[in-house]
């Protein structure tokens, strides 16, 4: 017997409601690396694989969106601990994904758990931001507070697999809302790696479910589903972006249109926590102020 | 593994196709002429237990083998009207209210609002108390009112409060009762106890309601009971044969529904005498639904096919059949915003 150890390939599968299916239509298609190399077979999804996500999704965003910010925080903090832990394994794949060298593809995923830390922080800090008391002519009191969206699709970037995913998808859930993601057509496996992260991390089933596959043919329906209640476009180019906005018209999406972005490691600032929140504002009366003396 | 198609039938459709024959003969004697066999305790027991055995593997598959037809397009749009037209919409519920009791009413009369071409469902089904409140929702239409009766879950209580309970739902109007068995006597062996109590329940509804009879098959623990309780209930005359009440943990499945087809095509193929099928509980999804109508169309007939040989007793199921309906209709998936939450 030789001393050689047979290889084990790993299977790469969907994310959806905390598990992982191979895809309803059995189809997976070949990921190679920036040379052309074959990597690995990833599942090819079909439009029934993201009816069933947007399910998970639904179905988990009541407790989501119901748990506290600070909750929620500690859970991204802990995905940034569990990636941490991992970091050589997506040094690894994002090298090989973006034909990048080990030292840049290292510094892109310590962005990456550096941003999940980032937005650990801003979920119970965000409300001060864009909400708060509003000063109005009338005997209330009167408050505005951030809410999620709801089920959000996103689109993740196609160029930065990992980094340029986890700058689109922490935010989105950060705020309570629940994700549905297409990831990089081209390099889905950091994409897939990461969801093994998620379901290891305290994060609940189907808050994230990771699709991967053929992104015009995966965002076609979830573009037109009624029961999506918002689309971020990062990842199409721009007619498929147009065509997908016209979908989602229908029932009235919001749409975040495609972002220039040269550089994921910038500062990402607010800008990506605030277009999946819809502001409630309650006018809660105050009693008879005039009466008091007060003049309004 | 290979994927399972014509060409390279799996296991199981193998499996049921060499036993096919075996596990959809005729199962009742042909020969005794069924009037005398509940002339005493000892005639209907011997008759019961002379019901050929159950094979439970070969069963589960033929319903497992069955339940993978692929139903699609202009077929799949007549499954599901089919199938909305079946549905008993029903609340069964401490906490029903009249309010309730009217919203389901109007659901069934007009399922989807939005689309007037949706059929209406075959029935509500609601408490006797709450009959007359539902015979008022739903004047005027097609829909039936159909009352659970004769101490509903349990049937734990004496013939005559039994009997009241019937009379007291058909006199508010209901058109359909459906009645539990005693699965207390059933599994003690006295059949004949629980003969005279439907043909009793039977009477009590006159001619103006029709019988479905409940045997709770969670409770029955094995095929050959199911088997034996479907005859007991269609020799007593029961219009229907329904699997279970709602209310337990095992409720309908497709190898017991299946099991209940044989029964009613047997029993007519003897006797004459059409009865229908009602699985209750736990149907929740459209592909569930059509897996019963496949189970319908190559068990019992096309003669099944239709409101008034064959039922879904269901609640959530029906807003599952007009989601996708809606996706036929539009290629675009719905939501639950656009269906009513009951």
């Amino acid at each position: 017997m030789s001393d050689a150890r047979l290889s084990v390939f790993k299977t790469y599968k969907l994310y959806v409601g905390g598990k992982f299916p191979r895809s309803e239509s059995g189809r997976v298609y070949e990921v190679t690396d920036s040379k052309g190399r074959w990597l690995a077979n990833a599942p090819q999804s079909s439009r029934k694989d993201a009816r069933d996500a947007v399910v998970a999704a639904r179905k988990a965003f009541g407790g989501w969106s119901g748990a506290t910010a600070y909750n929620r925080g500690q859970v991204l903090y802990r995905v940034a601990e569990m990636l941490e832990g991992r970091r050589e394994q997506f040094t690894r794949e994002v090298a090989e994904a973006e034909g990048l060298s080990k030292g840049r593809a290292a510094a892109q995923v310590d962005a990456a758990i550096d941003r999940w830390v980032w937005y650990a922080g801003w979920t119970d800090k965000i409300a001060q931001l864009v909400g708060g008391g509003n000063p109005v002519a009338g005997p209330y009191f009167n408050l505005s507070s951030p809410e999620p969206t709801g089920v959000v699709t996103v689109l993740a970037p196609q160029d930065s697999s990992f980094l340029g995913l986890v700058s689109v998808l922490a935010p989105v859930i950060a705020t309570g809302n629940t994700a549905v993601v297409v990831a990089s057509e081209r390099a889905p496996l950091p994409a897939l790696s990461l969801s093994e992260v998620l379901a290891t991390s305290d994060v609940p089933g189907g808050v994230v479910n990771v699709l991967s596959g053929r992104t015009a043919e995966i965002a076609a329906p979830l573009a037109a589903h009624q029961d999506v209640n918002a689309i971020d476009l990062a990842g199409a180019d721009e007619a498929l972006a147009k065509e997908l906005e016209i979908a989602a018209a229908d029932n009235l999406k919001r749409v975040l249109r495609p972002q220039p972005v040269d550089d994921w490691s910038a500062d990402p600032g607010t800008d990506r926590l605030t277009p999946f929140l819809e502001t409630k504002t309650v006018w809660h009366p105050t009693g008879s102020l005039g009466a008091g003396g007060s003049s309004y | 593994m290979p994927r399972v198609t014509d060409e390279h039938p799996g296991v199981y459709s193998r499996y049921a196709r060499r036993y096919a024959r075996l596990v959809t003969m005729p199962t009742a004697p042909t020969a005794p002429a069924l009037g005398d066999v509940t002339a005493s305790d000892s005639t209907l027991r011997r008759f019961l237990h002379g019901l050929p055995g159950v094979d439970p593997v070969g069963l589960e598959a033929r319903a497992a083998s069955l339940g993978t037809r692929s139903i699609k397009t202009t077929a799949k749009a007549y499954a599901i009207d089919l199938a909305i037209s079946m549905v008993d919409l029903t609340t069964l519920e401490g906490a029903d209210t009249p309010g309730k009791v009217r919203a389901l009413g109007v659901k069934a009369v007009h399922p989807d609002p939005t689309d007037r071409a949706t059929p209406a469902t075959a029935a509500v089904c609601v408490y006797p108390d709450m009959v007359a409140v539902a015979k008022e929702a739903v004047a005027g239409s097609t829909v039936k009112v159909a009352s659970v009766a004769t101490a509903f879950p349990a049937g734990r209580a004496a013939l005559g409060v039994k009997l009241a309970d019937v009379r007291d739902a058909v006199a508010a109007g209901a058109d359909e009762i459906d009645m539990v068995i005693d699965r207390g006597a059933f599994l003690a062996g006295r059949y004949l106890k629980v003969y005279e109590e439907i043909v009793a329940v039977k009477e009590a509804c006159g001619s103006s309601a029709r019988l479905k009879v409940i045997f709770e098959t969670g409770e029955l623990s094995t095929y050959d009971n199911i088997r034996r309780a479907s005859w007991l209930g269609m020799l007593a005359g029961a219009d229907f044969i329904k699997t279970s009440t709602g209310k337990v943990a095992v409720n309908a499945t497709p190898a017991n529904t299946l099991l209940m087809l044989e029964a009613v095509r047997d029993f007519r193929a003897q006797t004459g005498v059409q009865v229908g099928v009602k699985p209750a509980g736990g149907i929740r999804t459209t592909k569930d639904a059509l897996k019963f109508l496949v189970l319908v169309n190559e068990t019992a007939g096309t003669d099944w096919l239709d409101n008034h040989w064959f039922r879904f007793g269901a609640s959530s199921l029906l807003n599952d059949l007009l989601m996708q309906r809606q996706k036929l209709a539009t290629g675009r998936y719905s939501g639950p915003d656009y269906v009513t939450v009951d």
